[in-house]
């Protein structure tokens, strides 16, 4: 284009890239960038698969004491095998990962709920609430949670239920949402648009739906998966110290069953492998979906080479 | 200003000591029961030759924490005890007290979580330095996925796992316990040769999930670091890119990267409990397991109370050493 | 004559994204004379601090340089080696940026951040001298000595900015390329600032590259200003000039935009926005803006030529 030597350049050919691409592409181009979503959801996916298939396939209330014959290795009729007190392990793996998932699920819905709710107010309002929630939340971060669960625990003295045992995770659940919420709010905060809707004359609440959730929602999806790998893990932490619903199949107390006989070193080896490979496509699963949704939320961490 | 901070944050421990010894008085009393009260009482009642000792203690503890008490009485009697430490005698292991029995496990579960913490951290921090390094080999980034993998099992998945392999298949390693049932604890080269043993399984699993917890976070410190103005203009400055990157990229990522870690503490002490509890090691975990199974109250919260201020002091250490990594912070009011 | 200093040659950048290749930089152009100073002037998003970087050769993924040459003196930027080109930085062109902002490393001292832009060009003195040196150099840009102990964040955003321009001098460079240096200061301080720039510039005789969009500063500081729009060089002229007779459409559209001080008048912007750089207009890529714009602007680029003596525009109406 530079007249020095009189060429003229006609920028009419088409730049390399421009035009848009059809949705479906760009879905399966974002799936091969965010590799980690993809992975997490599949893992996610074949863990729901095994519980609704098995639900139909397997009778599940063979996952109670006594009901099958004791410390069978796996075989057609017991495809898992049985444990010492008389249960069938698949049917103890179909019936207990919904229950320890559900124990995950209310707790990190109830922790991200409030979580959301305290680190809005705390961000948003700002001053003196704000330091009151931060100070309380630096504090409760800096306690060993396991350790509270089972003070509480312990001084509960009756047999926990599934249900019970969701609550006292959700007591220490709110607390890491609340800090990273706020964390997120206050960067939100000073962009300019928050300036613009509050000058604009909205309201405080209403800034807070109408312009700062749309823009966390990422980020509040990757928190609640992440809430609830916490509380999945906090579960199998108490249960494992047979502080959990003691007649609940659930993982971790399938765990502690096997911590109670030995099993390791009696050999029994199909009595832990299963609730280990469930645990591990659990937290996996997990695992990648928060990773991946996090890329979703920042993905200013897209590979830098 | 150096001093107001310091003085701050002795406050704040202050008042997580407080807090602990609060909990650890309101929890139990919370369903209106006073289960501590009543664990006595059924231990006096099993008889055995304890029990004129249990009689003697169930007594004690109704003159301080009777029901003709008021409930503020008890617990400035409570707060009393724990500003000494005095822990009581434990339920379960009666004569012995609490304070005996931790004071035998408090040196193995340290010894543990201290060199575990410190060697993951440190391997952990260089390793996701090095990864985000432009000119680190390709094969290396070949490293992440497992890591990041592992980083995700919780420590004690990890400790069966390897028990399973290296313990039972294997039969390389010791599978459970401190040292070897029945040996003399003494300062022998045998004798530690055989801790050292038995450490290495429980030292592993931690070692291998938290390792790849810190090098995914310190790589992402970096990356952000990496894409910070300052680091554009020491590059524009035409410093070498091995100066660019650790005196302006890894001394700034550093810093996040020490508050992680104090951060990360209680949740790498639960984790470590629970190894503890698999392994049988003779650590504060495997104690509480079993005051846990007895009941035995004061035991539990001596323990909670302690590791709470354990806790809280490393939390407080950290806190003052950081101005000393960020100078920013003396200036601001932190 | 005074010779060409740097000499952009029909520089291409481009940003590679997900959804295809983004021109930044579109065969730009341009000379720099020795001692002289040119501004570039554009909107955000025209590509000045791309061509900035780039001329430095400091341009990061997803940004490459795909094409085009930059010759300081007698050296093609573009084919010296790694190591060449960190040596040439600093040296014989340097950067100032945005130093109110974060372009000081928040755990040194000023001390430490002058003396390490010495030490990795291998200037090799005792630990007094660079202790002197950073002396001189703070006195030079007008901070006080204790200013060399202190940690950027101790620092105002004029005295960073002057911090940033004490390094960006240190090994009196040839060429000074100014990445709107004063865009985040009041304008009392962007006052001093540009004062002491043009003072240094002085005594240095070094040629200034000054990137900014305000014009008010141009006018007071620069001899020639280039107009930059979309990622393309559109005018380039002696200041004067492109005040007085701005040439390119869009240059007079920007310049009767400007408020005057001496007549009140209705605010006039320029209709429309500047076209997304990865589907940029055929033709003139101004033309969809463009009042003048006849049928010729929608098929065929303009050639960027000198219309007048020292004034190069790209427009098919001159």
């Amino acid at each position: 284009m530079h007249g020095a030597l009189g060429q003229e350049s006609a920028l009419t050919q088409p730049i390399p890239g421009a035009g848009r691409p059809g949705r479906l592409v760009a879905g399966l181009r974002y799936m091969r960038r965010n590799v980690s979503l993809v992975v997490g959801i599949l893992l996610l996916l074949a863990l729901a698969l095994f519980v609704g298939i098995g639900h139909i396939v397997v009778d599940t209330s063979k996952s109670r004491a006594l009901s099958v014959p004791a410390l069978r290795p796996p075989s057609l009729q017991y495809p898992f095998g049985t444990d010492r007190q008389g249960r069938d392990l698949l049917a103890t793996m179909v019936a207990g990962t919904p229950l320890t998932l559900r124990i995950g699920f209310i707790a990190g819905f109830l922790g991200v709920g409030m979580g959301t709710i305290l680190g809005f107010v705390s961000a948003y309002y700002r001053g003196k609430i704000d330091t009151l929630i931060r100070s309380i939340v630096d504090i409760g971060l800096t306690v060993p949670g396991l350790l509270v669960l089972i003070i509480i625990a312990v001084s509960l003295k009756k047999t926990l239920t599934v249900n019970q045992m969701a609550l006292i995770v959700a007591a220490l659940a709110w607390l890491n949402p609340t800090r990273t919420i706020r964390a997120q709010v206050l960067s939100l905060r000073e962009r300019g648009y928050v300036e613009v809707a509050r000058l604009s004359g909205m309201s405080g609440p209403e800034i807070i739906v109408k312009e700062l959730m749309p823009n966390l929602l990422p980020y509040l999806a990757a928190t609640l998966v992440n809430a609830v790998s916490s509380a999945i893990l906090a579960s199998i932490g108490l249960e494992v110290l047979g502080l959990g619903p003691v007649d609940a199949p659930t993982l971790g107390m399938t765990l502690y069953w096997v911590n109670y006989n030995a099993a390791l070193i009696n050999g029994w080896w199909w009595w832990w492998l299963a609730p280990l490979v469930i645990i591990l496509i659990v937290f996996l699963g997990l695992f990648f979906l928060t990773v991946g949704l996090d890329e979703i939320a920042n993905p200013r961490l897209r590979r830098a080479g | 200003m150096q001093l107001a901070y310091v003085a701050k944050r002795c406050g704040v421990f202050l008042l997580i000591v407080w807090l602990a010894a609060t909990l650890n008085f309101f929890l139990p009393r919370l369903s209106g029961q006073d289960p501590v009260r009543e664990k006595l009482l059924q231990q006096a009642q099993l008889g055995g030759y304890v029990q004129a000792g249990i009689e003697a203690m169930t007594r004690e503890y109704e003159q301080r924490f009777g029901l003709d008490k008021p409930l503020w009485s008890q617990y400035l009697a409570y707060l009393h005890d724990m500003s000494r430490l005095r822990f009581n005698y434990s339920i379960s292991h009666y004569p012995r007290t609490v304070n005996e029995i931790m004071a035998e496990a408090i040196p193995w579960t340290v010894g543990l979580l201290g060199t575990t913490t410190v060697l993951s951290f440190t391997i952990g921090t260089l390793l996701g330095a090095f990864l985000a390094w432009p000119r680190a080999p390709r094969s290396l980034r070949l490293l992440m996925p497992p890591l990041w993998a592992l980083h995700a099992i919780p420590f004690f998945l990890c400790g069966l796992i390897l028990m399973y392999l290296l313990a039972f298949q294997l039969q390389w390693l010791p599978m459970f316990g401190g040292y070897t049932a029945g040996a003399f604890p003494a300062l022998t080269l045998a004798f530690v040769g055989d801790v050292l043993q038995h450490a290495v399984l429980p030292a592993l699993s931690i070692i291998l999930v938290a390792t790849g917890g810190w090098a995914l976070t310190m790589r992402g410190m970096m990356v952000t670091t990496q894409g910070e103005d300052y680091v554009t203009f020491a590059e524009a400055k035409g410093l070498k890119s091995r100066t660019v990157f650790l005196r302006y990229c890894v001394r700034n990522a550093i810093l996040p990267q020490t508050t992680a870690l104090a951060l990360a503490l209680g949740q790498i002490l639960s984790g470590a409990v629970l190894v503890e509890v698999i392994f049988a090691y003779p650590g504060i975990g495997t104690v509480l397991f079993h005051a846990i199974r007895e009941n035995d109250h004061f035991l539990i919260q001596g323990i909670v109370f302690s590791v709470i201020v354990a806790l809280g002091v490393a939390t407080l250490l950290l806190d003052v050493l950081y101005p000393w990594l960020d100078p920013r912070i003396t200036y601001r009011r932190a | 004559m005074t010779a060409d200093v740097l000499r952009v040659r029909d520089l291409l950048v481009y940003y590679d994204t997900p959804a295809g290749a983004v021109t930044a930089v579109n065969h730009i152009s341009c000379s720099l004379k020795a001692g002289e100073r040119l501004g570039l002037a554009g909107e955000s998003g025209s590509g000045k601090s791309t061509l900035a970087l780039s001329i430095l050769r400091l341009l990061k993924p997803p940004g490459r340089v795909a094409a085009g040459e930059v010759w300081l003196d007698d050296v093609n930027l573009m084919t010296l080696s790694e190591e060449d080109m960190r040596q040439v930085r600093l040296a014989r062109i340097a950067l100032i940026p945005q130093g109110s902002m974060n372009s000081l490393n928040p755990v040194m001292r000023i001390r430490e951040q002058l003396a390490d832009a010495l030490q990795g060009h291998g200037v090799r003195l005792s630990k007094r001298d660079v202790a002197e040196r950073v002396r001189d150099l703070l006195q030079w840009v007008g901070l006080r000595p204790a200013v060399a102990d202190m940690f950027p964040h101790e620092l105002s955003g004029g005295m960073k900015q002057r911090a940033c321009i004490a390094i960006a001098i240190s090994l009196r460079p040839q060429v000074i390329i100014a990445d709107e240096p004063t865009s985040a200061l009041d304008v009392v301080v962007q006052k001093q600032v540009m004062e002491t720039l043009a003072r240094l510039q002085t005594d240095l005789q070094a040629a200034v590259i000054l990137v900014g969009h305000d014009m008010g500063l141009m006018a007071q500081f620069v001899d020639r200003l280039g107009v930059m729009y979309a990622g393309q060089l559109v005018e380039v002229s002696p200041v004067r000039d492109i005040f007085t007779q701005p040439l390119h459409p869009y240059t007079q559209m920007l310049i009767a935009s400007l408020p005057s001080l001496e007549q009140k008048g209705t605010f006039r912007g320029i209709p429309g926005l500047p076209p997304p750089l990865r589907a940029l207009p055929p033709g003139c890529v101004f033309h969809p803006r463009c009042p003048h714009a006849i049928e010729r602007c929608r098929t065929a680029a303009p050639l960027f030529r000198e219309v007048r003596p020292h004034a190069w525009a790209a427009c098919h109406l001159l």
